[in-house]
């Protein structure tokens, strides 16, 4: 398959996340479409791997072609303890204001 | 011949040591060991001077190198004294002068605190060494140092009573003054500098050919311009009438006998300059503003009622006739007049403090009268210095008056009438004041009067000395005529070459010439009796009132240049400080203070604002990346 079609889905992947953030107030989904944008960027990755591992073939110079899969693992692995420590905090904050709202928990203004 | 220079240095050096030893130690010093250090280094300095004086006599002059003071590429300025006949004549006036007023301070200061006395002492003795220094420079670089010192010394001892803020007022006004004048000085030494690159007498002097005759003009104008600031010449003339807010003994030794003549000194040692024919113009400058000060200040004079008020104004005006005989070529009057002035005006002042002690203060003449009975001695030599001012012969005012009238008459007629006319207006107004003061009955307050007597033996010795002299100091200038050999011009050839006259005046005009100034002047004393006989206090009106105001030249500087000046510094204050600059520093902090107000508001606290600017950040990143 030619390596644009991954890049379009990569980016409306990527488009939806940031839309989500943007739009959404529930501090889960928000969380959701986060997660969504970070593997829209895992999916690039494994896909400019690929493409560059079949160029490689055959050449003497090339030695690894596998940098971008491995990456991937890194950013899940990264995205899991983040998951971890974000829903702790949504947890925590519905705990004490009842509410996933992020809107109302602007304490900081003025 | 050597002799000489191995001392020489020395004149000056004491006072100076007086000056450090009275300046650092005058909280410890007792008034009797401040007063002996003080006049005690001046003696020397006068003892040593007459040596010098008699080592000139034959017609040395002598030159000592110490260091260089300026040594820039090809200018080369030297500390460098030059000893000759004029310059030895200023130090036996100023240091002889100068210790006898200093033993006369000894008493008349002697109820200021300890540590003012002392401070007193130091001033005077820092401004006889910046004296000293003026005269004895060998070059025009040396002399204004001592020209700025002086100015220095006299701006301090006008304000002494410096909790008195007229009188700070004046010393201030006689700083300024001078100033202005020394600027004019300041420029004409440049101007050697850039046109002979060197400033000694003697190398200016025998080159003076090289220079073109707009230099010679301007350098000679500079010069005269810095010689009416020190000595109170129109139009900076006004400073010194205020100067008399200083002690006495100041008035006396600065503002008399030696600060004010240093105009006279240096254009007298200047006169190789002035006498050249491109200086034509500047001798006529010199002789018109020269006898327009003597004319106006003695008719000041006249109307003025504080007994020290009268004798500036006449120092004013004497000085004014020093300047009259610069302007026409005889250069040898102005300081025959310098010498014969520094011994009968310092003598009038002196008598004039003397006067003040025993009234407790008043210096106002229409509260004095009948002094005579009280203070025998200071009438008696008061009224020798009236007669010397006066130019009654044969006291010394006579013989150096006579020279410059002589020499007036010379140049022309019409500057002999009103010359003659000054005199008369200065006999009258210096008898106006010895009558008032001495003779009738007293005018003040019976407290006043119990408490008059004559002054302590420090004050009267002084004024006896000081009127010896004037009775005879006028002797070495006898003219040919009257039997004399007019020593001083002889003396002072070798500095001031004399020119001798092509058309002599006939001895009959002569005669009639000083026959007829002398019987103005007694006309015009025994005027002033008859005027003084009954002193009604009256209004002044008209020409009197304008002349009791001093003809309002204050007020006109005032007008003219101190209230535009400070309107235009107000000016400044309002419009550039206030609204420019600190209109600028307060905007910026205004703007900033502004602008970080506005920006605080994106901080909504929300957090969707802040992920929306995130991503347009980024976006912008983007486009900035992409296309541009």
């Amino acid at each position: 398959m030619e390596i644009q079609w991954y890049i379009y889905l990569a980016a409306a992947l990527f488009s939806i996340g940031v839309i989500g953030v943007l739009t959404r107030r529930n501090a889960i989904i928000i969380f959701m479409c986060i997660e969504l944008m970070l593997n829209s960027a895992n999916l690039l990755l494994v896909a400019f791997s690929k493409m560059h591992a079949a160029a490689a073939i055959g050449k003497a110079t090339a030695t690894v072609v596998s940098d971008g899969q491995i990456f991937v693992f890194f950013i899940m692995v990264v995205a899991a303890a983040e998951v971890a420590v974000g829903l702790a905090i949504i947890v925590m904050m519905y705990r004490n204001v009842h509410s996933v709202d992020v809107n109302f928990l602007n304490r900081l203004k003025n | 011949m050597n002799n000489v220079l191995q001392i020489v240095w020395l004149i000056p050096l004491l006072p100076l040591i007086g000056f450090l030893i009275n300046g650092l130690g005058r909280k410890h010093l007792s008034k009797t060991l401040a007063g002996i250090i003080g006049s005690g280094v001046v003696l020397a300095s006068f003892l040593i001077s007459v040596y010098v004086f008699f080592s000139v006599k034959g017609g040395n002059t002598h030159v000592a190198h110490y260091f260089d003071f300026i040594n820039v590429a090809s200018l080369k300025i030297g500390f460098d004294f030059q000893i000759d006949q004029l310059s030895s004549i200023f130090l036996l006036i100023i240091t002889g002068v100068g210790f006898l007023i200093h033993v006369y301070s000894t008493s008349y200061m002697h109820e200021e605190d300890n540590k003012d006395f002392a401070k007193y002492f130091a001033y005077l003795n820092l401004f006889v060494f910046s004296m000293l220094l003026l005269v004895m420079g060998a070059n025009y670089v040396i002399m204004f140092i001592g020209w700025e010192g002086v100015g220095l010394c006299s701006y301090l001892l006008i304000g002494y009573w410096f909790k008195n803020n007229n009188f700070n007022n004046a010393a201030k006004k006689a700083f300024i003054m001078n100033r202005i004048g020394d600027l004019g000085f300041l420029l004409a030494v440049f101007w050697l500098i850039a046109k002979l690159d060197t400033t000694d007498y003697h190398t200016v002097f025998a080159n003076i050919s090289t220079l073109s005759k707009t230099d010679i003009i301007g350098i000679t104008l500079l010069l005269f311009v810095g010689a009416t600031g020190k000595s109170a010449q129109i139009p900076l003339y006004t400073w010194l009438p205020d100067a008399m807010a200083g002690p006495t003994p100041v008035s006396a030794l600065i503002h008399a006998a030696t600060m004010v003549t240093a105009g006279i000194y240096m254009i007298a040692r200047s006169n190789i300059l002035y006498s050249t024919d491109a200086a034509e113009i500047t001798r006529l400058i010199i002789s018109v503003i020269g006898l327009a000060t003597a004319l106006l200040a003695a008719s000041i004079a006249i109307k003025q009622n504080d007994i020290k008020k009268v004798l500036a104004y006449s120092t004013v005006s004497q000085l004014g006739f020093m300047f009259l005989a610069l302007g026409t070529g005889n250069y040898v009057a102005a300081v025959f007049h310098v010498m014969t002035h520094a011994f009968f005006k310092a003598l009038l002042f002196l008598g004039s403090g003397s006067v003040i002690h025993a009234m407790g203060g008043e210096q106002d003449i229409t509260k004095m009268g009948g002094l005579k009975k009280y203070m025998r001695i200071t009438q008696i030599t008061f009224l020798i210095g009236c007669l010397a001012i006066a130019g009654c012969p044969p006291f010394s005012g006579f013989f150096s008056k006579d020279a410059i009238l002589i020499s007036a008459f010379e140049h022309n007629k019409v500057l002999w009438i009103l010359a003659v006319f000054a005199a008369m207006m200065t006999a009258y107004y210096m008898f106006r004041l010895y009558f008032l003061t001495f003779n009738g009955k007293f005018r003040g307050t019976h407290e006043q009067e119990h408490h008059l007597h004559e002054s302590p033996t420090a004050m009267t010795l002084p004024l006896i000395i000081l009127a010896v002299l004037a009775i005879i100091g006028g002797f070495v200038g006898v003219p040919h005529l009257l039997g004399g050999h007019n020593e001083i011009a002889t003396f002072l050839q070798p500095v001031i070459p004399v020119h001798e006259n092509a058309h002599p005046l006939s001895s009959g005009t002569e005669y009639g010439l000083m026959i007829g100034t002398t019987i103005a002047m007694l006309i015009a004393a025994v005027f002033a009796y008859l005027q003084t006989r009954n002193v009604a206090v009256k209004e002044n009106k008209g020409l009197g009132k304008i002349l009791e105001n001093k003809w309002y030249v204050d007020e006109l500087y005032d007008t003219i240049i101190v209230k535009p000046l400070q309107s235009l510094a107000a000016f400044f204050n309002n419009v550039m400080e206030k609204k420019g600059i600190d209109g600028f520093v307060n905007g910026v902090g205004r703007a900033v203070n502004y602008g970080s107000r506005q920006v605080r508001l994106l901080q909504s606290g929300y957090v969707g604002n802040y992920v929306l600017l995130m991503v347009i950040g980024i976006l912008i990143l983007f486009i900035v990346q992409l296309f541009l």
